[in-house]
């Protein structure tokens, strides 16, 4: 029972860094409806950013973390500018396509020696090694920065989203390109917003990442971009809570396979689950299914 | 025995009742319009008696055969064919093969023929191709066959769409506002047009539109639709008299 | 040109391209390194032609391609180094079996995942491929034969570059008739509208299980044509970035394209080699400039380079006749 409940709080590590990237797939998503592969590799940026951010220029880790959201806010909004905005019109498979290649140029250009370099890095986290135990279970402080971080970014998140005028035209926007611009809605700077928060998020991710899972390599974005892409569809994408639920489900499926089936079937029952619900439900488990209208 | 029979047909989509109780007979060679205001639930019957949607209650009937749970293709199949309000073409193509693809069911050759291109292929595509260029000649349009069909100017798609629905082979004939957007001029053409095409594949049509110029002259009947139930039916003289369907589309107010 | 010349003249050429590259190998100037290369386009063609077929012409995504492309080189790979003491024919019954294992698969996964439209097909594809590499990592426990993660070996080899050339030209004829056939214009019409095809008596389910099926078998023929070529298979050879090669080659080739298909995938299969050639010292930057690349032809050509372009010479000669010959009855 004991182990039981330590697999649910590793589980839930894994889900909250799924779900600060998911968020990331899931907004774009839900404004241009491109699945944005490039954004795994964001994710990436953010996790070296972060750890140069930390060794190299010494600053506090929360100081890294905020640098590793501006840097990848701005490359997300530079991937959007240079390699999206020119095929908004077009059919949504070039733009995947554009995605893809930018995706490839993110990943080999950090792999350059003068950037990131081709190789492992093995990161020591800069907080204090402190892991508490309670009833049996262990809880270490990184996962409390983990809860704590992702749950207080969710809250701002949220607050963006409903409260303030940008959210308005994110939600505008995401509903329809042309009625948001005849109502004022500078659609191109939402979309630009849309991306700096999304990736914003997954720098953050990246970082929350390095702490739990130290081993970095630039290549890091294709799979863990990917789980959390699938939790954002999951859970249904171009929903926000679809893609924190998705994503936390993600996390305890994975870490539940490893532990009690085998953990080189973790990727096939996550698979596994993602096509039968899409099978049961085609829009993910908060989509909603619209009947076509003829 | 009347080719089409719906009886109480009905169907909700969630709490919304969208038609009730509809009951219509059509014998073999009649043109029957349906008329109404926006939102009154025709196309909707046309999506019920086209295998889109199953209704919630009520049969469908075709030449003695009832066709609930058919799926569009078996009821293509069986022979009801139609067009949309929004055209529906399949635009990177010929106009020749949007026609060909009427033919689909009825190729009369399988797959192995397809991937060998066999004799008999050849000589059955040498028929559909024949039979496609002669309803194209019908309709006017032989000299765009080998263009594509978004090429063609917005009248002229449309008799693409009743071209490639006569290749159906279909008893009977669904057009929905066949003569949407079109001036009255083109609206007289459309009329000699479904005259002509009727009387020379044997057509039964049933048709939505909310142009009178083409639905006096051309329909034997017609039935009006409000609220997704009929409320009237008759003869077109019958109907542009009856203050009921006034009522209807004027709202009620102004008949008051 | 008329059309028969036409067909002449393309088969004469392809005849002559033959003669030049065998030529070119017999002396020497294409050395084996560049052969294993020429195979491994003819590989990329065969599957890129599947690929066009049920994504190009009948519009069904697909992020898992290359797991066909795996299930046909593993089945084929097991059949001939079972029966490999036939030599030959059991080289040729492995490519029968590659492409009848995969089409099989296909066929079972399709029914199910084909009722899923774009963007959640692609998804589920894409899982399919994920559960097929994580299946053959563990295929060695089943069959040891398969070799799981370690890879499998001793697949006897063939490197006739005419076998590999042979079979491209018989996929691109047969399914270039596909194409141009009641069934082929049956997934045009999918792909172009499916409501409306579903309304002229196109099953929609039936259709987009039938291109899904030869997609895969197509993937599988090329994967047993890999199998041979190369005398180590292993799950990563077919993951879910090769599935990504896939998509890439036949949307840069454009949509409903057997030509735009057949061209890319032979240039896409040299494009790493080429830029090798042409960077020098800089070849640490190939992966950059690949990248920009594939963004800087899309953005030119979103439609694809060949996108609605056909060689003529594949198209079939439909037959005219003067205007008017029926109207007026």
């Amino acid at each position: 029972m004991i182990s039981f409940i330590q697999q649910i709080v590793n589980g839930l590590q894994l889900g909250l860094v799924y779900a600060v990237i998911a968020l990331g797939y899931t907004m774009v998503y839900g404004i241009i409806k491109l699945i944005n592969f490039a954004h795994g590799d964001v994710f990436m940026v953010g996790a070296f950013t972060g750890y140069f951010g930390y060794t190299l220029i010494k600053l506090p880790w929360p100081l890294a973390l905020v640098m590793a959201m501006a840097v990848c806010a701005i490359v997300g909004v530079l991937n959007e500018r240079i390699a999206y905005r020119p095929l908004r019109y077009a059919a949504p498979i070039a733009a995947l396509i554009s995605a893809i290649g930018a995706s490839f140029f993110l990943e080999y250009f950090t792999s350059l020696k003068f950037v990131f370099g081709p190789d492992y890095i093995v990161i020591h986290p800069p907080v204090p090694d402190i892991t508490w135990i309670i009833g049996g279970v262990r809880i270490t402080i990184v996962q409390v920065i983990i809860l704590g971080t992702v749950v207080v970014f969710l809250a701002l998140l949220q607050l963006l989203i409903f409260k303030t005028k940008m959210g308005a035209a994110m939600r505008t926007v995401s509903f329809n390109h042309d009625a948001a611009r005849l109502m004022g809605v500078d659609v191109d700077k939402t979309i630009s917003f849309t991306f700096a928060v999304g990736s914003a998020l997954a720098g953050m991710g990246g970082v929350l990442f390095g702490f739990a899972y130290p081993e970095l390599w630039t290549f890091l974005g294709i799979m863990t971009g990917l789980k959390a892409f699938i939790a954002a569809v999951l859970g249904g994408i171009g929903i926000i809570p679809g893609a924190v639920l998705g994503a936390l489900i993600m996390g305890q499926v994975e870490i539940m396979t490893a532990a009690y089936i085998s953990s080189q079937a973790r990727d096939a029952v996550a698979f596994a689950i993602l096509i039968i619900v899409l099978l049961i439900r085609p829009s993910g488990i908060l989509g909603r299914n619209e009947l076509e209208k003829i | 025995m009347p080719l089409l029979e719906i009886k109480s047909l009905g169907i909700n989509f969630g709490g919304l009742r969208a038609v009730n109780n509809f009951d219509l007979e059509i014998e073999t060679g009649e043109i029957v319009g349906v008329i109404g205001p926006n939102g009154a639930g025709k196309t909707t019957i046309f999506n019920m008696l086209s295998g889109y949607y199953a209704p919630t209650d009520g049969t469908i009937t075709f030449k003695g055969k009832l066709m609930n749970g058919l799926r569009p293709f078996q009821v293509a199949q069986q022979g009801i064919a139609r067009t949309f309000q929004n055209i529906r073409l399949f635009p990177q193509i010929s106009v020749l093969d949007n026609v060909r693809i009427g033919f689909h069911p009825r190729a009369g050759y399988n797959l192995v023929d397809s991937i060998l291109h066999t004799p008999r292929f050849i000589a059955r595509e040498a028929e559909l191709t024949d039979q496609a260029l002669d309803i194209l000649a019908t309709l006017g349009l032989e000299d765009k066959a080998y263009i594509k069909a978004n090429g063609l100017p917005y009248g002229a798609q449309r008799r693409l769409e009743i071209a490639r629905a006569l290749a159906v082979k279909p008893d009977l004939l669904l057009l929905d506002e066949p003569a949407a957007g079109m001036n009255p001029a083109e609206v007289g053409r459309m009329v000699d047009l479904l005259r002509f095409v009727k009387e020379k594949f044997d057509l039964t049509v049933l048709l939505i539109e909310h142009q009178m110029g083409l639905v006096m002259p051309i329909c034997d009947r017609l039935v009006v639709v409000d609220f997704g139930e009929v409320i009237a039916s008759g003869l077109p003289q019958e109907i542009r008299d009856n203050p009921k369907v006034l009522e209807a589309y004027l709202g009620r107010s102004a008949v008051a | 040109m008329d059309k028969k010349k036409q067909v002449i003249m393309a088969l004469a050429s392809v005849l002559v391209l033959y003669a030049v590259l065998e030529a070119l190998m017999m002396v020497g100037i294409v050395g084996p390194y560049w052969q294993e290369i020429m195979r491994y386009a003819m590989v990329v063609t065969i599957g890129a032609l599947g690929l066009s077929i049920m994504y190009g012409f009948t519009g069904q995504f697909s992020l898992g391609h290359a797991a066909f492309v795996g299930i046909g080189a593993y089945a084929a790979g097991l059949f001939n180094l079972t029966f490999r003491h036939y030599g030959i024919l059991a080289f040729l019954g492995s490519l029968v079996v590659g492409a009848v294992v995969a089409g099989v698969v296909g066929y079972l996964i399709g029914v199910p995942i084909l009722r899923l439209k774009s963007d959640y097909l692609g998804i589920a594809t894409l899982g399919f491929g994920f559960i097929v590499t994580n299946g053959l990592q563990n295929s060695d426990k089943l069959i040891p034969a398969l070799g799981g993660a370690r890879g499998m070996t001793g697949v006897p080899q063939v490197q006739g570059f005419g076998w590999y050339y042979v079979l491209v030209l018989i996929a691109v004829i047969l399914a270039r008739n596909f194409i141009f056939s009641t069934h082929g214009r049956a997934c045009t019409a999918i792909r172009e509208n499916e409501t409306a095809a579903d309304v002229v008596g196109v099953s929609p389910a039936r259709t987009k299980i039938m291109a899904f099926t030869i997609g895969c078998a197509l993937a599988g023929l090329g994967g047993a044509l890999y199998a041979h070529n190369i005398p180590f298979l292993h799950p990563d050879s077919f993951n879910f970035l090769e599935s990504i090669n896939y998509l890439i080659v036949v949307v840069l080739g454009g949509l409903g394209s057997l030509t735009g298909t057949v061209i890319t995938a032979v240039g896409w299969a040299f494009i790493w080699e080429v830029l090798r050639l042409v960077l020098g010292p800089l070849y640490d930057f190939r992966g950059v400039i690949y990248a920009i690349i594939l963004i800087v032809i899309i953005i030119m050509r979103p439609q694809g380079v060949f996108g609605g372009i056909e060689a003529s010479c594949l198209v079939p000669q439909i037959k005219r006749r003067k205007t008017h010959a029926a109207a007026g009855d």
